[in-house]
């Protein structure tokens, strides 16, 4: 599982220009000017801007829809500035990176920044919305059925157009053919005889109204829904399109006192803006919120929160063991087996070969499972072909030593292949030069053939250790963080950093994606800061075998 | 020649853009003129129901010229999805999924209240009613219940045991006789499973909320950690890995099933969704009520409920609320779904036609009575992880007041 998550494959992106005929002079400017222009490259050019202006009209509709003009400009300008770009012949070089740039811009820079604003707030579970939603969200939600009220038999209908008319509600007195109609200004009897009435109570036809059929009534959902039809004990309001109950919203917002009341038990909640909720006096909170502004108090959580400051210190160093571990022994056994394979006594190198690079070919999510299962105390396989009763991940030694086992099975076979590449590129001259001068074959391995490997390998070995740092499956699909100490349900002894924080910001009550964007931003400080300095180290490296 | 080339080549593109842009704006148009001025309705739902519900909207739908949609969407994700897409003021109208979901759905304003009539109320098993009912209102329509039980083969154990001491020796005489090679299938896992260990830890006394005046469940009385729970612990203790070895770690979600249906123990306690396993096996078996201590308290299964929601974001909320509080109670979907998936109909009913043909059916529902309704309060959410690894933990051989009060401490620091 070392598989490094970047790709270059966005930089590959085919600028729109088409193939330079081999031969034709490129240096001097006036003879790019006159480069003939070949079909395919028109049509490449035609269908990539084609594409490019299809999708930028695709996406200006909900653009403006949603009144986004930020977003619009930007659209806007990308797409111009790309035609300018492509439809020119100046800037060359522009145009084999702007298709990368900007898928980096997408994919990397924008995320990324997304994370960072989140980490500011309190999105999540119950405060996902504005005060708005927040606030018709309590209002719908205590609407209570008066009680002892019936439910009464309904039917839309309209005096004018089916599909625009103003609504009424036509309801039967349930028991009797007493009609009455009832819209915004409440409700009106209907005289006797002007409606029939149907089997089930419904009214089939009234005087002067139209009665809506279903297809006809459900085009207008949001009128039928919206209509209230006040009455003594409260509104009538629509249950589906049959029936209408007599309803009381329990709880109304004021704005006056910026506060929720609850007109049945007379308490009342007021917005607090801090936490984006509605708090009572003794502390109650309503639970529908919404997202606010928390500042650095997601940050301050991590740092002062005895039970994530706690046993941060041991997960971080059993991180970097468990991410040094899989990369440095998928590459030490990688290497090993490369080497033997390398040489040039061993015969049936391809069979060889070919089976080692199984384990790679699986895909590791099921491989992982399987593994999980394998080390099952009773009914494993390992124990079983062993003879043993090891408890495996019930003690944090063996659990450990299982995770790193497994990560090893998963990720040597790519060690090897690279490393296979890697010393196909190294002259055979230079190990039989050592062996001339008399070095022994350690002396030659150790001098000349694995640094020239490391010079080579280091960025996919730096790329490893910053994928096997967060690597999430590896443990959530076999462990699971097991075993946990007996009085920590929150952090056990394989759990990574990734894992851990995932338990803290999603395990707990709910989804918490302002603190969990404030963690991930913690981690990606530590792996940014590995990475810089193996790439320092790597470079120095590089100058002096270069 | 240059001015040519830009030319054509915007010319092009424009071209392509605008028949890019045409195909757009024709679909909608040809998807409404069969229909005219009909609404539409759609509907997220498991793989599994959304082909049980399928044809029935259907007829839904040209009964009352509607167009409905059933889209399908893993049961793992539905929640989430649902949460995420309508937080963005989008998503579907009508949405199935379990009622211990409802906490979550309310504080994210996700679903609206359903009114029901009396009538209509009293056509539900009471128990599902009472589950889908959330801070004195009906969110949800039920349509099935489901709830653990014992489930023995018996070939190996003709009697079904009255406590679980019965059961243990009973296990103990087969293992004895090498006839099986565990006492008891329950999972626990490396992490515990709150969920199966539930009657057992009832049964000793524990209680995870305390209830209102009204009998809703109270976040604020938590039962993890009392006194009470320390002794249900203990007993649980008793059973585990350094006391009789009923319950094991070793055996898990992913192979308690499989183990009772390889006939390596003769009793497995877990839901209506075994028993398909346990019929293909060929294994002549028996449901009955997850028995508890001797002079114990009942052991109380939770009891789950299927249900329909109005989603509070839908663009077709009238014919949402009509189809859900009018169609779904009604016992021809009920049936339709337990075909695709055998559980109990929470519709009396649609039970009644079922039990007939299923007996299992109303075992399971017997198995139930006890049980106690899945709080549905965000709170909740609180207590699975928690909660499940201080049960394994203890099932490990951990001290069970020390690690017992020290998930109640985790719990009430992460309930708001």
């Amino acid at each position: 599982m070392s598989t490094p998550l970047s790709g270059p494959e966005s930089a590959q992106q085919a600028p729109g220009r088409g193939p330079v005929r081999t031969g034709s002079p490129r240096t001097s400017r006036t003879a790019r000017n006159h480069a003939p222009i070949t079909a395919a490259g028109l049509a490449a050019k035609v269908i990539l801007l084609g594409l490019v202006a299809g999708i930028a009209i695709w996406a200006a509709f909900p653009l403006v829809a949603a009144a986004k003009w930020v977003g619009l400009a930007v659209l806007v300008l990308t797409s111009a500035a790309l035609f300018y770009l492509y439809l020119g012949r100046r800037h060359v070089p522009a145009k084999y990176l702007i298709p990368g740039t900007l898928f980096l811009i997408a994919f990397q820079v924008v995320p990324v920044l997304y994370t960072a604003s989140t980490a500011f707030t309190n999105f999540g579970d119950g405060h996902r919305g504005s005060k708005d939603d927040a606030i018709v969200a309590i209002q719908s939600s205590s609407v209570k059925q008066v009680p002892g009220s019936p439910q009464y038999p309904l039917s839309v209908a309209t005096k004018g157009d089916p599909a625009t008319g103003a609504l009424v509600f036509l309801i039967t007195k349930p028991g009797t053919d007493t009609v009455s109609v009832g819209d915004a200004g409440g409700l009106r009897p209907l005289d006797p005889g002007a409606a029939t009435v149907g089997p089930g109570g419904k009214v089939t036809a009234a005087d002067g109204y139209t009665v809506l059929n279903f297809g006809q009534a459900s085009a207008r959902s949001k009128d039928i829904t919206d209509l209230v039809v006040p009455t003594a004990g409260g509104a009538l309001r629509s249950s589906g399109l049959s029936r209408a109950y007599e309803g009381k919203a329990v709880r109304a917002y004021d704005a006056g006192c910026d506060c929720v009341k609850d007109s049945d038990s007379g308490k009342t909640w007021t917005a607090d803006g801090e936490v984006g909720a509605f708090v009572a006096a003794d502390g109650e909170r309503l639970a529908q919120g919404w997202k606010v502004n928390v500042g650095l108090s997601n940050f301050t959580r991590v740092l002062t929160d005895e039970r994530i400051s706690g046993p941060f210190l041991g997960t971080l160093i059993w991180n970097f063991a468990f991410a040094i571990g899989s990369t440095g022994g998928t590459f030490i056994l990688g290497m090993l087996i490369a080497l033997a394979l390398h040489s040039p006594r061993m015969r049936g190198t391809n069979l060889y070969r070919m089976l080692l690079i199984l384990p790679y070919a699986m895909p590791s999510f099921a491989m992982l499972l399987v593994w999980r299962d394998m080390f099952n105390t009773d009914f494993g396989l390992i124990n079983n072909l062993f003879g043993l009763s090891v408890d495996w991940f019930g003690q944090g030694w063996s659990a450990r030593a299982a995770v790193i086992l497994v990560q090893l099975w998963l990720g040597y076979p790519y060690m090897f292949l690279v490393a296979t590449g890697a010393l196909q590129a190294i002259p055979r001259e230079l190990t039989e030069a050592t062996s001339v001068d008399g070095a022994s074959r350690w002396q030659s391995f150790r001098a000349v053939t694995l640094p020239l490997l490391l010079v080579a390998l280091s960025p996919l070995l730096i790329s490893s250790f910053a994928f096997n740092f967060n690597n999430f499956n590896a443990i959530y699909l076999t462990t699971e963080g097991a075993p946990f100490p007996a009085d920590n349900p929150s952090n056990g002894a394989t759990d990574l950093l990734i894992t851990y924080t995932y338990r803290l910001a999603f395990g707990g009550q709910a989804a918490q994606f302002g603190f969990a964007a404030a963690i991930s931003l913690f981690i990606f400080a530590i792996v940014a800061v590995v990475s810089a300095i193996s790439f320092r180290r790597t470079r120095q490296q590089e100058e002096v075998y270069a | 020649m240059r001015i040519r080339t830009a030319g054509v080549v915007a010319l092009f593109a424009l071209a392509l853009a605008a028949s890019g842009c045409g195909g757009d704006s024709d679909e909608p148009a040809a998807k409404d003129t069969p229909k005219a001025a009909g609404g539409k309705l759609v509907i997220w739902a498991d793989d599994k129901r959304t082909a049980a519900l399928k044809p029935f909207v259907e007829k839904f739908g040209q009964e009352n010229g509607v167009t409905v949609e059933v889209q399908a969407v893993p049961n793992e994700d539905l929640q989430n999805n649902f949460v995420t897409v309508s937080s963005q003021g989008g998503g579907p109208d009508v949405v199935i999924g379990a009622h211990d979901w409802i906490g979550n759905l309310v504080q994210n304003g996700a679903i609206d209240p359903v009114q029901l009539s009396d009538e209509q109320k009293t056509a539900f098993n009471e128990t599902a009613v009472k589950a889908v009912t959330f801070n004195g209102q009906l969110y949800g329509v039920p349509y099935a219940q489901e709830n653990l039980a014992l489930i023995r083969n018996t070939e190996l154990a003709p009697e079904a045991p009255k406590t679980i001491e019965d059961l243990v020796a009973t296990g103990k005489q087969l293992k004895a006789q090498k006839k099986v090679t565990e006492t008891l299938c329950l999972q626990v896992g490396q992490k515990g499973d709150a969920y199966h260990i539930y009657p057992l830890y009832t049964s000793a006394g524990g209680y995870l909320f305390g209830t209102t005046a009204n009998g809703d469940y109270d976040p604020k009385d938590l039962g993890v950690g009392k006194p009470e729970s320390i002794a249900a612990f203990k007993k649980i203790a008793a059973l585990g890995e350094k006391g009789e070895g009923v319950l094991k770690r070793s055996i898990a979600d992913t192979n308690s099933t499989a183990t009772f249906t390889g006939k390596k123990c003769a009793f497995l306690v877990s839901g209506p969704w075994a028993t398909a396993d346990v019929k293909k096996a060929g294994i002549k078996y028996d449901v009955s009520a997850v028995p508890g201590f001797a002079g114990g308290k009942a052991a109380a299964p939770f009891v789950g409920v299927q249900s329909f929601y109005v989603a509070a974001k839908g663009k077709n909320k009238a014919l949402a609320q009509e189809f859900v509080a009018n169609y779904v109670t009604k016992p021809d979907l009920a049936m339709a779904l337990y075909q695709a998936d055998p559980r109990p109909p929470a519709l009396t009913a649609a039970l009644d036609q079922v039990k007939s043909s299923d007996p299992d059916l109303a075992k399971f529902i017997e198995a139930g009575k006890n049980g106690q309704v899945l709080p549905a309060i965000p709170a909740m959410a609180a207590i699975w992880d928690p909660f499940g690894k201080a049960e394994a933990a203890v099932i490990g051989g951990a001290d069970p007041t020390s690690t017992v009060t020290a998930a109640g401490k985790t719990i009430a620091g992460s309930i708001k």
